[in-house]
């Protein structure tokens, strides 16, 4: 039986149920809406599994689920060493969001990361501790600043309403997942970079742990992929 | 059982520590994080192991040992002093996107020595120290020279911004590079159009009209002339071995003549070195070779590593952190240079022991 991991609530499950329904599998909730048990047609020998999307990442590292449904960004942060545990099936086309890097947009002077750097810098020498950074998005954020060779800085821990943290004087600037910026805007923050961190989206995967190999890329074959 | 055997190795370094002069000290596995998150940044946080406690708030699992031995040191220490430790440090192995066939420990044992002292041998002391330590395990011995770099960089005919913000950045040698490529070239004037935006956050106008300021200052600068960047970039990337290194620097101190100092400390160092028996021309002299280790050696760096072992880390390596010591020492009114550093007995075991 392969295992399939979907998101269990929101936007995400609706449109993970449509791509595979556009692709002849249904899937559905079992029961209530507030059941979380589903069920396939259209494929033997597949059943649905309903989890958090950010559990999603570590249930395909653990091999107890075959396939899963979650975005690009909670793979490459929450899983160390990720090509080491699960195969990139298809890129589903929604779920689009940006990690990006945010300071307040009355800083007439940052730009880009060396202005950010010169003035992490300036910062600390005028407040005595290292310019804050508010993110959920640790690893990544932290690989990216260091690539960029960006010092002075610290991040601080943010796991919701990170975009207030500016206005709290709790962080000076965040790192954090956007896909339109108008909580940004309302915020009074601006995006620096030309880049993002991270360009993110839903995405189907496959568990190397889980195994079953054959049996999965035949359900894959039969999605079109 | 090789746990055992690493932990024999190290006590027989510090056999040889003790024998140099050195006290034993044991600093606490458990550091307050505030310090070590400080002096290194986020990078540690990347690598070390955080922990919480309801009292003693954020704590780290030791990542090494140079901050608590010197600050034991700026609390209680006579001078001069010299100190040796053995025991377990701990780093996370973060890999990138695939994890290696061979991931590196996650706590391993050190052994050091860190010397405090005002006495210009120190250098070569700790260097023959380590070297005579390790000379059964044939290593290929390294040395730069940070300080080499930063008189340099002193030396550049810029505004004191400039070389300020050169001097921040040696460690970063992209940021570095691009950096001073920016000085070379004729400033891009730049607008800082009012933005209709609020004030929020801790940074305050102030602070922002100050870069500003500094920003238009710097545009009138005359570009740096390109023999300096062209000196720098030959300074840089001296890597020989070590007379033939100190030739080259010689014949550069007549275009840069703020580094006659440290060439001199440098020949110095050597005649040092081989008046205690070492031979100097099988150390490798790269004048870059600070700016790859940790952000806090400001003098002379070494390291010792196992040829053909390029996934190793050295399996010796330290140098000296006036500057360091200095900021510990700032609660205590207390500044010492210092120079030390460690050896891995796990490596060494794998190479197959002293004896």
């Amino acid at each position: 039986m392969i295992r399939l991991g979907v998101p269990s609530k929101g936007r995400l499950m609706e449109q993970t149920f449509d791509w595979f329904a556009e692709r002849g599998v249904r899937l559905s909730r079992a029961g209530s809406e507030r059941e979380y048990a589903g069920r396939v047609e259209g494929a033997e020998n597949v059943s649905l599994v309903l989890l958090s999307a950010g559990e999603i990442p570590r249930e395909l590292r653990a091999g107890r689920i075959h396939l899963g449904v979650t975005g690009t960004d909670l793979i490459r942060e929450k899983l160390a060493g990720w090509r080491s545990h699960v195969e990139e099936l298809a890129p589903m086309g929604f779920g689009h969001a940006d990690l990006i890097l945010a300071v307040p947009a009355c800083w007439s002077d940052c730009d880009d990361l060396d202005d950010l750097a010169t003035i992490a810098r300036d910062f600390r020498a005028e407040h005595g501790f290292r310019l804050r950074i508010a993110t959920k998005y640790h690893r990544l954020v932290r690989a990216w600043l260091s690539d960029h060779e960006v010092a002075d800085y610290q991040l601080v821990d943010s796991q919701g309403a990170t975009e207030g943290t500016v206005a709290n004087l709790t962080a000076e600037a965040i790192a954090d997942i956007t896909s339109s910026g108008e909580t940004l805007r309302a915020n009074h923050l601006k995006i620096i970079g030309a880049d993002p961190i991270l360009k993110s989206q839903a995405t189907l995967l496959r568990s190397i742990a889980a195994g079953d190999e054959a049996a999965v890329r035949d359900f894959a074959t039969r999605l079109g992929l | 059982m090789s746990k055992r055997e690493k932990q024999a190795i190290g006590q027989q370094i510090l056999t040889a520590f003790r024998a140099a002069g050195a006290e034993e000290v044991a600093p606490d596995l458990l550091l307050p994080a505030e310090t070590l998150l400080d002096l290194y940044g986020e990078d540690i946080r990347a690598r070390a192991y955080v922990t919480q406690d309801p009292i003693r708030g954020e704590m780290m699992l030791r990542p090494d040992f140079t901050v608590p031995v010197v600050q034991m040191h700026m609390e209680n220490g006579a001078e001069p002093a010299r100190y040796c430790y053995l025991g377990e440090v701990f780093r996370k192995q973060d890999h990138g996107e695939r994890q290696p066939d061979h991931p590196r420990d996650n706590e391993y044992l050190q052994a050091g020595f860190e010397l405090f002292a005002r006495d210009p041998d120190a250098d070569a002391e700790v260097f023959a120290l380590f070297h005579d330590i390790l000379s059964p395990l044939k290593l290929q011995a390294s040395m730069g020279d940070m300080d080499l770099l930063m008189d340099a960089v002193r030396a550049l005919p810029l505004s004191g911004a400039r070389r300020a913000a050169l001097l921040h950045h040696i460690w970063r040698p992209k940021r570095f590079a691009r950096q001073l490529a920016r000085f070379a070239a004729p400033p891009a004037p730049r607008n800082f159009a009012e933005t209709p935006a609020i004030w929020t956050g801790m940074r305050s106008q102030a602070e922002m009209q100050a870069r500003i300021d500094r920003l238009q200052a710097d545009a009138g600068e005359l570009p740096l002339a390109p023999q300096w960047v062209e000196r720098l970039e030959r300074l840089f990337s001296i890597e020989a071995p070590a007379p033939q290194a100190l030739a080259e620097l010689r014949q550069l101190a007549s275009e840069i003549p703020d580094i006659h100092e440290a060439v001199d400390r440098l020949e110095r160092n050597l005649a040092n070195l081989a008046r205690r028996g070492i031979d100097v021309d099988a150390v490798h002299f790269d004048a870059s070779h600070g700016r790859h280790t940790m952000e806090y050696y400001d003098g002379m760096t070494f390291s010792f590593a196992a040829p053909g072992r390029l996934d190793w880390p050295p399996v010796a390596s330290g140098g000296r952190y006036d500057a360091l010591a200095a900021v510990l020492g700032q609660a205590q009114g207390r500044s010492i240079p210092a120079v030390g550093g460690i050896i891995r007995p796990g490596l060494v075991y794998e190479l197959g022991g002293l004896a």
